[in-house]
Protein backbone atom coordinates (compact mmCIF):
# COMPACT_ATOMS: atom_id res chain seq x y z
CA UNK A 1 0.00 0.00 0.00
CA UNK A 2 1.23 3.51 -0.71
CA UNK A 3 2.09 5.67 1.82
CA UNK A 4 -0.40 8.38 2.19
CA UNK A 5 0.17 12.08 1.42
CA UNK A 6 -0.15 14.94 4.12
CA UNK A 7 -3.21 15.21 2.16
CA UNK A 8 -4.53 11.94 2.90
CA UNK A 9 -3.58 12.08 6.35
CA UNK A 10 -5.77 15.38 6.75
CA UNK A 11 -8.73 13.06 5.51
CA UNK A 12 -8.44 10.10 7.62
CA UNK A 13 -8.19 12.61 10.59
CA UNK A 14 -11.85 14.30 9.44
CA UNK A 15 -13.34 11.20 8.97
CA UNK A 16 -12.47 10.11 12.07
CA UNK A 17 -13.62 12.72 14.11
CA UNK A 18 -16.78 12.71 16.23
CA UNK A 19 -18.72 14.93 14.00
CA UNK A 20 -18.08 13.26 11.02
CA UNK A 21 -18.52 10.01 12.44
CA UNK A 22 -22.11 11.33 13.98
CA UNK A 23 -22.97 12.26 10.37
CA UNK A 24 -21.80 9.39 8.23
CA UNK A 25 -22.68 6.22 10.28
CA UNK A 26 -20.75 3.79 7.86
CA UNK A 27 -17.14 3.47 6.11
CA UNK A 28 -17.08 4.32 2.14
CA UNK A 29 -19.55 2.37 0.19
CA UNK A 30 -16.95 0.19 -1.50
CA UNK A 31 -18.53 -3.01 -0.13
CA UNK A 32 -22.43 -4.65 -0.66
CA UNK A 33 -23.00 -4.04 3.16
CA UNK A 34 -21.64 -0.22 3.62
CA UNK A 35 -23.33 0.34 0.04
CA UNK A 36 -26.50 -1.20 1.49
CA UNK A 37 -25.52 0.93 4.09
CA UNK A 38 -25.29 4.12 2.40
CA UNK A 39 -28.57 3.78 1.28
CA UNK A 40 -30.35 2.42 4.84
CA UNK A 41 -29.13 5.18 6.99
CA UNK A 42 -30.32 8.08 4.67
CA UNK A 43 -33.68 9.37 5.11
CA UNK A 44 -34.10 10.50 2.15
CA UNK A 45 -32.29 7.49 0.12
CA UNK A 46 -33.77 5.09 1.74
CA UNK A 47 -37.22 5.59 0.04
CA UNK A 48 -34.90 4.05 -2.88
CA UNK A 49 -34.26 0.56 -3.22
CA UNK A 50 -30.77 -0.69 -2.06
CA UNK A 51 -30.53 -2.62 -5.34
CA UNK A 52 -32.44 -1.88 -8.69
CA UNK A 53 -32.95 -4.28 -11.94
CA UNK A 54 -30.78 -3.84 -14.93
CA UNK A 55 -34.17 -3.57 -16.76
CA UNK A 56 -35.14 -0.30 -14.04
CA UNK A 57 -32.36 1.70 -16.07
CA UNK A 58 -33.89 0.99 -19.76
CA UNK A 59 -34.95 4.75 -20.47
CA UNK A 60 -36.86 3.20 -23.29
CA UNK A 61 -38.65 1.33 -20.55
CA UNK A 62 -39.21 3.73 -18.25
CA UNK A 63 -39.10 7.09 -20.51
CA UNK A 64 -37.78 8.44 -16.69
CA UNK A 65 -41.24 10.41 -16.20
CA UNK A 66 -41.86 9.53 -12.92
CA UNK A 67 -38.48 11.02 -12.40
CA UNK A 68 -38.71 13.88 -14.12
CA UNK A 69 -42.12 14.77 -12.77
CA UNK A 70 -39.77 14.41 -9.40
CA UNK A 71 -37.41 16.87 -10.80
CA UNK A 72 -39.96 18.99 -12.20
CA UNK A 73 -41.67 19.15 -8.83
CA UNK A 74 -38.04 20.29 -6.70
CA UNK A 75 -37.60 22.80 -9.62
CA UNK A 76 -41.00 24.38 -9.31
CA UNK A 77 -40.45 24.04 -5.36
CA UNK A 78 -37.09 26.08 -5.84
CA UNK A 79 -38.75 28.84 -8.24
CA UNK A 80 -41.55 29.06 -6.60
CA UNK A 81 -40.14 29.82 -3.16
CA UNK A 82 -37.99 32.64 -4.68
CA UNK A 83 -41.28 34.43 -6.07
CA UNK A 84 -42.65 34.46 -3.22
CA UNK A 85 -40.16 36.74 -1.71
CA UNK A 86 -41.82 39.62 -4.21
CA UNK A 87 -44.77 38.29 -4.75
CA UNK A 88 -47.93 40.06 -2.72
CA UNK A 89 -51.18 37.98 -2.97
CA UNK A 90 -53.53 40.58 -2.70
CA UNK A 91 -56.06 41.89 -5.01
CA UNK A 92 -54.03 45.66 -4.94
CA UNK A 93 -50.79 44.41 -5.63
CA UNK A 94 -50.62 40.74 -7.42
CA UNK A 95 -50.69 42.17 -10.64
CA UNK A 96 -48.16 44.58 -10.78
CA UNK A 97 -46.08 42.30 -8.34
CA UNK A 98 -46.45 39.79 -12.01
CA UNK A 99 -45.08 42.90 -13.84
CA UNK A 100 -42.23 43.69 -11.58
CA UNK A 101 -40.99 40.28 -11.58
CA UNK A 102 -41.10 39.86 -15.36
CA UNK A 103 -39.55 43.34 -15.73
CA UNK A 104 -37.21 45.10 -13.19
CA UNK A 105 -36.39 41.91 -10.33
CA UNK A 106 -32.99 40.25 -11.46
CA UNK A 107 -33.51 37.16 -13.25
CA UNK A 108 -37.19 38.01 -15.12
CA UNK A 109 -37.27 34.28 -16.51
CA UNK A 110 -37.81 33.17 -12.49
CA UNK A 111 -41.71 33.74 -13.40
CA UNK A 112 -41.41 32.31 -16.73
CA UNK A 113 -39.20 28.80 -15.66
CA UNK A 114 -42.28 28.25 -12.60
CA UNK A 115 -44.95 28.80 -15.69
CA UNK A 116 -42.89 26.43 -17.99
CA UNK A 117 -42.11 24.34 -15.16
CA UNK A 118 -45.82 23.68 -14.40
CA UNK A 119 -46.84 22.97 -17.99
CA UNK A 120 -44.10 20.26 -18.01
CA UNK A 121 -45.26 18.91 -14.89
CA UNK A 122 -48.71 18.35 -16.22
CA UNK A 123 -47.57 16.80 -19.30
CA UNK A 124 -45.13 14.68 -17.60
CA UNK A 125 -47.48 13.64 -15.04
CA UNK A 126 -49.99 12.58 -17.62
CA UNK A 127 -46.91 10.55 -19.87
CA UNK A 128 -45.73 8.64 -16.36
CA UNK A 129 -49.39 7.34 -15.91
CA UNK A 130 -49.37 6.52 -19.79
CA UNK A 131 -46.26 4.41 -19.71
CA UNK A 132 -47.47 2.27 -16.02
CA UNK A 133 -51.15 1.86 -17.75
CA UNK A 134 -49.08 0.50 -20.93
CA UNK A 135 -46.82 -1.40 -19.12
CA UNK A 136 -49.13 -3.08 -16.87
CA UNK A 137 -47.53 -1.53 -13.90
CA UNK A 138 -50.75 -0.56 -12.15
CA UNK A 139 -51.71 -4.21 -11.67
CA UNK A 140 -51.71 -6.26 -8.56
CA UNK A 141 -49.20 -5.62 -5.99
CA UNK A 142 -49.10 -2.13 -7.32
CA UNK A 143 -52.70 -1.16 -7.68
CA UNK A 144 -52.15 0.83 -4.15
CA UNK A 145 -49.76 2.91 -5.97
CA UNK A 146 -52.16 3.70 -8.83
CA UNK A 147 -54.61 5.06 -6.43
CA UNK A 148 -51.86 7.25 -4.53
CA UNK A 149 -50.81 8.10 -8.24
CA UNK A 150 -54.44 8.86 -9.18
CA UNK A 151 -54.81 11.24 -6.51
CA UNK A 152 -51.11 12.89 -7.10
CA UNK A 153 -52.23 13.77 -10.55
CA UNK A 154 -55.55 15.68 -9.25
CA UNK A 155 -53.40 17.53 -7.09
CA UNK A 156 -51.34 18.39 -9.85
CA UNK A 157 -53.90 19.74 -11.54
CA UNK A 158 -55.21 21.67 -8.41
CA UNK A 159 -51.76 23.14 -8.03
CA UNK A 160 -51.91 24.46 -11.77
CA UNK A 161 -55.52 25.61 -11.54
CA UNK A 162 -54.62 27.65 -8.76
CA UNK A 163 -51.68 28.80 -9.55
CA UNK A 164 -53.63 30.11 -12.78
CA UNK A 165 -55.32 32.76 -10.56
CA UNK A 166 -51.99 34.03 -9.03
CA UNK A 167 -50.91 36.53 -12.22
CA UNK A 168 -54.73 38.09 -11.73
CA UNK A 169 -55.32 39.48 -15.08
CA UNK A 170 -58.42 39.26 -17.17
CA UNK A 171 -57.37 35.34 -18.34
CA UNK A 172 -56.73 34.19 -14.72
CA UNK A 173 -59.42 35.90 -13.49
CA UNK A 174 -62.14 34.02 -16.05
CA UNK A 175 -60.05 31.11 -16.18
CA UNK A 176 -60.71 30.60 -12.59
CA UNK A 177 -64.83 31.78 -12.51
CA UNK A 178 -65.11 29.33 -15.14
CA UNK A 179 -63.68 26.67 -13.82
CA UNK A 180 -64.79 27.66 -9.77
CA UNK A 181 -68.06 27.23 -11.50
CA UNK A 182 -68.32 23.69 -11.88
CA UNK A 183 -68.40 23.50 -7.94
CA UNK A 184 -72.06 25.22 -8.07
CA UNK A 185 -72.96 21.70 -9.23
CA UNK A 186 -71.63 19.79 -6.74
CA UNK A 187 -74.05 17.15 -5.04
CA UNK A 188 -75.84 18.35 -2.15
CA UNK A 189 -72.67 20.65 -1.24
CA UNK A 190 -73.49 22.82 -4.04
CA UNK A 191 -76.26 25.42 -4.13
CA UNK A 192 -77.24 24.49 -7.98
CA UNK A 193 -75.98 20.50 -7.99
CA UNK A 194 -78.59 17.50 -7.22
CA UNK A 195 -79.84 17.28 -3.62
CA UNK A 196 -79.15 21.05 -2.37
CA UNK A 197 -82.99 21.97 -3.11
CA UNK A 198 -84.42 19.61 -0.68
CA UNK A 199 -82.11 20.73 2.27
CA UNK A 200 -84.37 23.78 3.70
CA UNK A 201 -85.83 25.38 6.95
CA UNK A 202 -89.30 25.20 7.53
CA UNK A 203 -90.52 28.62 8.32
CA UNK A 204 -93.83 30.43 8.65
CA UNK A 205 -93.85 32.05 5.53
CA UNK A 206 -92.32 29.62 3.47
CA UNK A 207 -88.88 27.94 3.61
CA UNK A 208 -85.43 28.56 3.53
CA UNK A 209 -82.82 26.83 1.67
CA UNK A 210 -79.76 26.09 3.91
CA UNK A 211 -77.05 25.71 0.90
CA UNK A 212 -77.54 28.80 -1.39
CA UNK A 213 -74.91 31.44 -2.96
CA UNK A 214 -73.25 32.33 -0.13
CA UNK A 215 -73.20 29.05 1.90
CA UNK A 216 -72.32 26.15 0.10
CA UNK A 217 -68.55 24.46 -1.33
CA UNK A 218 -68.43 27.22 -3.78
CA UNK A 219 -68.64 29.90 -1.62
CA UNK A 220 -65.86 28.17 1.31
CA UNK A 221 -63.20 27.83 -2.09
CA UNK A 222 -63.73 31.67 -3.14
CA UNK A 223 -64.05 33.29 0.06
CA UNK A 224 -67.24 35.02 -1.39
CA UNK A 225 -70.27 35.06 -4.28
CA UNK A 226 -67.29 35.65 -7.32
CA UNK A 227 -63.97 35.88 -7.53
CA UNK A 228 -62.51 38.36 -5.55
CA UNK A 229 -60.11 39.82 -3.27
CA UNK A 230 -60.29 36.67 -0.72
CA UNK A 231 -60.16 34.46 -3.51
CA UNK A 232 -56.75 35.17 -4.18
CA UNK A 233 -55.70 35.02 -0.98
CA UNK A 234 -57.17 31.46 -0.68
CA UNK A 235 -55.72 29.76 -4.07
CA UNK A 236 -52.30 31.67 -2.68
CA UNK A 237 -52.69 29.77 0.57
CA UNK A 238 -53.76 26.23 -0.60
CA UNK A 239 -50.88 26.93 -3.93
CA UNK A 240 -47.99 27.32 -1.61
CA UNK A 241 -48.79 25.49 1.32
CA UNK A 242 -51.48 23.41 1.34
CA UNK A 243 -51.07 21.33 -1.50
CA UNK A 244 -47.64 21.42 -1.62
CA UNK A 245 -47.45 19.56 1.73
CA UNK A 246 -50.01 16.88 1.07
CA UNK A 247 -47.91 16.51 -2.69
CA UNK A 248 -44.76 16.21 -0.67
CA UNK A 249 -46.31 13.34 1.99
CA UNK A 250 -47.93 11.57 -1.22
CA UNK A 251 -44.85 11.78 -3.07
CA UNK A 252 -42.76 9.99 -0.24
CA UNK A 253 -45.14 7.42 -0.06
CA UNK A 254 -45.41 6.78 -3.95
CA UNK A 255 -41.40 6.35 -3.65
CA UNK A 256 -41.44 3.92 -0.93
CA UNK A 257 -44.14 1.87 -2.04
CA UNK A 258 -42.37 1.49 -5.65
CA UNK A 259 -39.77 -0.05 -3.40
CA UNK A 260 -42.45 -2.25 -1.02
CA UNK A 261 -44.19 -3.33 -4.22
CA UNK A 262 -41.18 -4.81 -5.92
CA UNK A 263 -39.50 -2.33 -7.27
CA UNK A 264 -39.24 -0.67 -10.92
CA UNK A 265 -40.43 -2.22 -14.05
CA UNK A 266 -39.84 -5.73 -13.75
CA UNK A 267 -42.06 -8.95 -13.33
CA UNK A 268 -42.85 -9.41 -10.24
CA UNK B 1 -42.53 -23.27 44.54
CA UNK B 2 -43.41 -20.70 47.67
CA UNK B 3 -44.45 -17.93 45.70
CA UNK B 4 -46.62 -15.64 48.20
CA UNK B 5 -49.11 -14.49 44.51
CA UNK B 6 -48.95 -17.89 42.87
CA UNK B 7 -52.73 -18.43 44.02
CA UNK B 8 -53.64 -15.06 42.07
CA UNK B 9 -51.78 -15.62 39.14
CA UNK B 10 -53.73 -17.69 36.32
CA UNK B 11 -52.85 -21.12 36.00
CA UNK B 12 -49.68 -21.98 33.13
CA UNK B 13 -50.57 -21.91 29.81
CA UNK B 14 -48.44 -24.62 29.04
CA UNK B 15 -51.19 -27.57 30.96
CA UNK B 16 -54.71 -25.86 29.25
CA UNK B 17 -55.58 -25.03 26.08
CA UNK B 18 -55.78 -21.30 25.34
CA UNK B 19 -59.55 -20.25 24.80
CA UNK B 20 -60.37 -22.56 27.83
CA UNK B 21 -58.33 -20.20 30.26
CA UNK B 22 -59.85 -17.14 28.95
CA UNK B 23 -63.64 -18.46 29.08
CA UNK B 24 -62.84 -19.69 32.82
CA UNK B 25 -61.42 -15.69 33.77
CA UNK B 26 -63.99 -13.86 32.09
CA UNK B 27 -66.26 -11.85 33.72
CA UNK B 28 -63.91 -10.65 36.32
CA UNK B 29 -65.67 -11.59 39.87
CA UNK B 30 -64.25 -8.27 41.21
CA UNK B 31 -63.36 -4.77 39.24
CA UNK B 32 -60.03 -4.48 38.98
CA UNK B 33 -57.69 -2.26 37.67
CA UNK B 34 -57.86 -3.44 34.05
CA UNK B 35 -61.42 -4.04 33.98
CA UNK B 36 -62.24 -0.30 34.96
CA UNK B 37 -60.23 1.15 32.77
CA UNK B 38 -61.24 -0.49 29.61
CA UNK B 39 -65.27 -0.15 30.68
CA UNK B 40 -64.40 3.30 30.35
CA UNK B 41 -62.58 3.04 27.07
CA UNK B 42 -66.02 3.52 24.79
CA UNK B 43 -66.84 6.51 26.66
CA UNK B 44 -63.31 7.94 26.08
CA UNK B 45 -62.76 7.24 22.94
CA UNK B 46 -66.37 8.35 21.89
CA UNK B 47 -65.39 11.65 23.24
CA UNK B 48 -62.08 11.90 21.79
CA UNK B 49 -64.17 11.32 18.05
CA UNK B 50 -67.34 13.61 18.82
CA UNK B 51 -64.32 16.34 20.10
CA UNK B 52 -62.32 15.87 16.76
CA UNK B 53 -65.37 15.61 14.56
CA UNK B 54 -66.64 19.06 16.23
CA UNK B 55 -63.21 20.46 15.44
CA UNK B 56 -63.48 19.47 12.03
CA UNK B 57 -66.56 20.83 11.70
CA UNK B 58 -65.78 24.62 13.17
CA UNK B 59 -62.62 24.39 10.80
CA UNK B 60 -65.48 23.87 7.96
CA UNK B 61 -66.93 26.71 9.43
CA UNK B 62 -64.29 28.84 9.36
CA UNK B 63 -64.15 29.12 6.03
CA UNK B 64 -67.14 30.84 5.25
CA UNK B 65 -66.73 34.63 6.18
CA UNK B 66 -69.57 35.99 7.74
CA UNK B 67 -69.00 39.26 6.74
CA UNK B 68 -68.49 40.18 3.02
CA UNK B 69 -66.83 43.19 1.34
CA UNK B 70 -69.06 42.99 -1.55
CA UNK B 71 -72.37 45.28 -2.44
CA UNK B 72 -75.36 44.19 -1.26
CA UNK B 73 -77.52 41.91 -2.94
CA UNK B 74 -80.32 44.28 -2.93
CA UNK B 75 -79.97 47.96 -4.34
CA UNK B 76 -82.10 51.17 -5.82
CA UNK B 77 -81.69 51.32 -9.38
CA UNK B 78 -83.51 54.56 -10.09
CA UNK B 79 -87.05 54.99 -11.36
CA UNK B 80 -88.63 53.74 -14.52
CA UNK B 81 -88.39 57.60 -16.32
CA UNK B 82 -84.60 57.30 -16.27
CA UNK B 83 -84.47 54.48 -18.64
CA UNK B 84 -84.44 54.63 -22.62
CA UNK B 85 -87.02 52.08 -23.97
CA UNK B 86 -85.34 48.89 -25.62
CA UNK B 87 -81.83 50.07 -24.68
CA UNK B 88 -79.85 47.83 -22.11
CA UNK B 89 -78.30 50.10 -18.90
CA UNK B 90 -75.11 49.32 -18.30
CA UNK B 91 -75.02 51.73 -14.74
CA UNK B 92 -74.86 48.69 -12.63
CA UNK B 93 -72.92 46.10 -14.79
CA UNK B 94 -69.38 46.46 -13.00
CA UNK B 95 -70.70 46.81 -9.89
CA UNK B 96 -73.75 44.94 -9.50
CA UNK B 97 -73.58 42.07 -12.39
CA UNK B 98 -76.54 43.67 -13.12
CA UNK B 99 -78.07 45.52 -17.07
CA UNK B 100 -81.29 47.03 -17.09
CA UNK B 101 -83.79 46.57 -19.86
CA UNK B 102 -86.85 48.45 -20.37
CA UNK B 103 -88.43 46.49 -23.09
CA UNK B 104 -91.29 47.62 -25.38
CA UNK B 105 -92.05 44.16 -25.92
CA UNK B 106 -90.47 41.44 -23.45
CA UNK B 107 -90.70 37.56 -24.68
CA UNK B 108 -94.27 37.09 -24.09
CA UNK B 109 -95.33 40.70 -26.06
CA UNK B 110 -95.76 42.86 -23.03
CA UNK B 111 -93.73 46.33 -22.34
CA UNK B 112 -92.08 45.20 -19.29
CA UNK B 113 -89.18 46.85 -17.14
CA UNK B 114 -86.23 43.42 -16.31
CA UNK B 115 -82.94 43.26 -14.78
CA UNK B 116 -80.72 40.54 -16.53
CA UNK B 117 -78.32 39.05 -14.49
CA UNK B 118 -75.34 39.49 -17.26
CA UNK B 119 -73.54 36.05 -16.68
CA UNK B 120 -73.34 33.78 -19.59
CA UNK B 121 -75.01 31.13 -18.50
CA UNK B 122 -72.65 28.97 -21.10
CA UNK B 123 -69.37 29.06 -18.53
CA UNK B 124 -70.22 31.95 -16.58
CA UNK B 125 -68.23 34.66 -18.39
CA UNK B 126 -69.54 38.45 -18.42
CA UNK B 127 -71.41 39.13 -22.38
CA UNK B 128 -70.85 42.56 -23.39
CA UNK B 129 -73.62 44.52 -25.12
CA UNK B 130 -73.56 45.31 -28.69
CA UNK B 131 -75.62 48.37 -29.21
CA UNK B 132 -75.18 47.99 -32.97
CA UNK B 133 -75.86 44.89 -33.37
CA UNK B 134 -78.94 44.41 -31.04
CA UNK B 135 -77.71 42.03 -28.99
CA UNK B 136 -75.66 40.78 -25.94
CA UNK B 137 -72.62 39.01 -26.48
CA UNK B 138 -70.05 36.66 -24.68
CA UNK B 139 -66.74 37.33 -25.58
CA UNK B 140 -65.73 33.85 -24.58
CA UNK B 141 -67.18 31.76 -26.43
CA UNK B 142 -69.18 33.94 -28.86
CA UNK B 143 -72.73 33.12 -27.22
CA UNK B 144 -75.02 35.18 -28.49
CA UNK B 145 -78.44 36.61 -26.54
CA UNK B 146 -81.28 39.20 -27.61
CA UNK B 147 -81.59 42.08 -25.12
CA UNK B 148 -84.55 40.72 -23.07
CA UNK B 149 -81.75 37.62 -22.64
CA UNK B 150 -82.95 35.10 -24.70
CA UNK B 151 -79.99 32.92 -26.28
CA UNK B 152 -80.15 32.69 -29.96
CA UNK B 153 -76.54 31.63 -31.14
CA UNK B 154 -73.46 29.95 -29.34
CA UNK B 155 -72.90 27.69 -26.91
CA UNK B 156 -75.03 29.22 -23.73
CA UNK B 157 -78.07 26.37 -23.19
CA UNK B 158 -80.11 28.88 -22.06
CA UNK B 159 -81.28 32.32 -22.01
CA UNK B 160 -79.70 34.96 -18.90
CA UNK B 161 -81.29 34.97 -15.50
CA UNK B 162 -83.33 37.62 -14.26
CA UNK B 163 -83.13 39.13 -10.81
CA UNK B 164 -86.56 40.23 -8.84
CA UNK B 165 -87.37 43.56 -9.89
CA UNK B 166 -90.51 45.77 -7.96
CA UNK B 167 -91.13 48.79 -7.16
CA UNK B 168 -90.72 50.47 -3.89
CA UNK B 169 -94.08 51.76 -2.55
CA UNK B 170 -92.34 54.49 -0.98
CA UNK B 171 -90.52 56.46 -3.02
CA UNK B 172 -91.46 54.51 -6.39
CA UNK B 173 -87.77 53.48 -7.23
CA UNK B 174 -87.34 50.29 -9.04
CA UNK B 175 -85.33 47.70 -6.66
CA UNK B 176 -83.34 44.79 -7.82
CA UNK B 177 -83.13 41.58 -5.15
CA UNK B 178 -80.50 39.56 -6.29
CA UNK B 179 -81.11 36.67 -4.22
CA UNK B 180 -83.86 35.77 -6.52
CA UNK B 181 -83.29 34.73 -9.04
CA UNK B 182 -85.62 33.30 -12.40
CA UNK B 183 -84.86 30.83 -15.18
CA UNK B 184 -86.59 30.55 -18.04
CA UNK B 185 -86.63 27.19 -18.96
CA UNK B 186 -88.37 26.49 -16.18
CA UNK B 187 -91.23 28.99 -16.13
CA UNK B 188 -90.12 31.38 -13.20
CA UNK B 189 -90.22 34.17 -15.87
CA UNK B 190 -94.23 34.23 -15.68
CA UNK B 191 -93.37 35.45 -11.81
CA UNK B 192 -95.14 38.81 -11.49
CA UNK B 193 -91.98 39.17 -9.56
CA UNK B 194 -89.79 38.59 -12.55
CA UNK B 195 -90.74 41.94 -14.75
CA UNK B 196 -92.07 45.24 -13.60
CA UNK B 197 -95.32 45.23 -16.37
CA UNK B 198 -95.92 48.29 -17.79
CA UNK B 199 -98.76 47.47 -19.65
CA UNK B 200 -100.97 50.06 -17.25
CA UNK B 201 -98.38 52.44 -17.26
Amino acid sequence: MAKKGELGQVWDYVVNTQVWRSIMRHGYPNSPRNRSLAVLANLVLHLHPIRLRKSGLRVRYTWCMGGITFFLFLELTITGLLLMFYYRPTAEYAYVDIEYLRADVPLGVMRELHRWGAHAMVISVWLHMMRVFMTGAYKPPREFNWGVGVILLVLTLLLSFTGYLLPWDQLAMWAVTVGTNMARATPVMGHEGPGAAFIVLPTEGGSISVIHQASDVRFGLLGGRFVGAPTILRFYVLHCVGFPLVVAFLIALHFWRVRKDGGISGPL
Amino acid sequence: MADPKADKLPPSRGAVPVNYQIVAEYPPKQITRRSFMMSWAGVAWGTFAAANGVGGLACLRFMLPNVLFEPPQVFKAGKLEDYEWDKPDERFKQTQKAVMVKLRGDWNKKPAMVALDITCTHLGCTPNILFSESKIKCPCHGSGFRFNGINFEGPAPRPLERYKVYIDPVDGQIVVDKTKKFHYETGDWNSPDCTVDLSTA
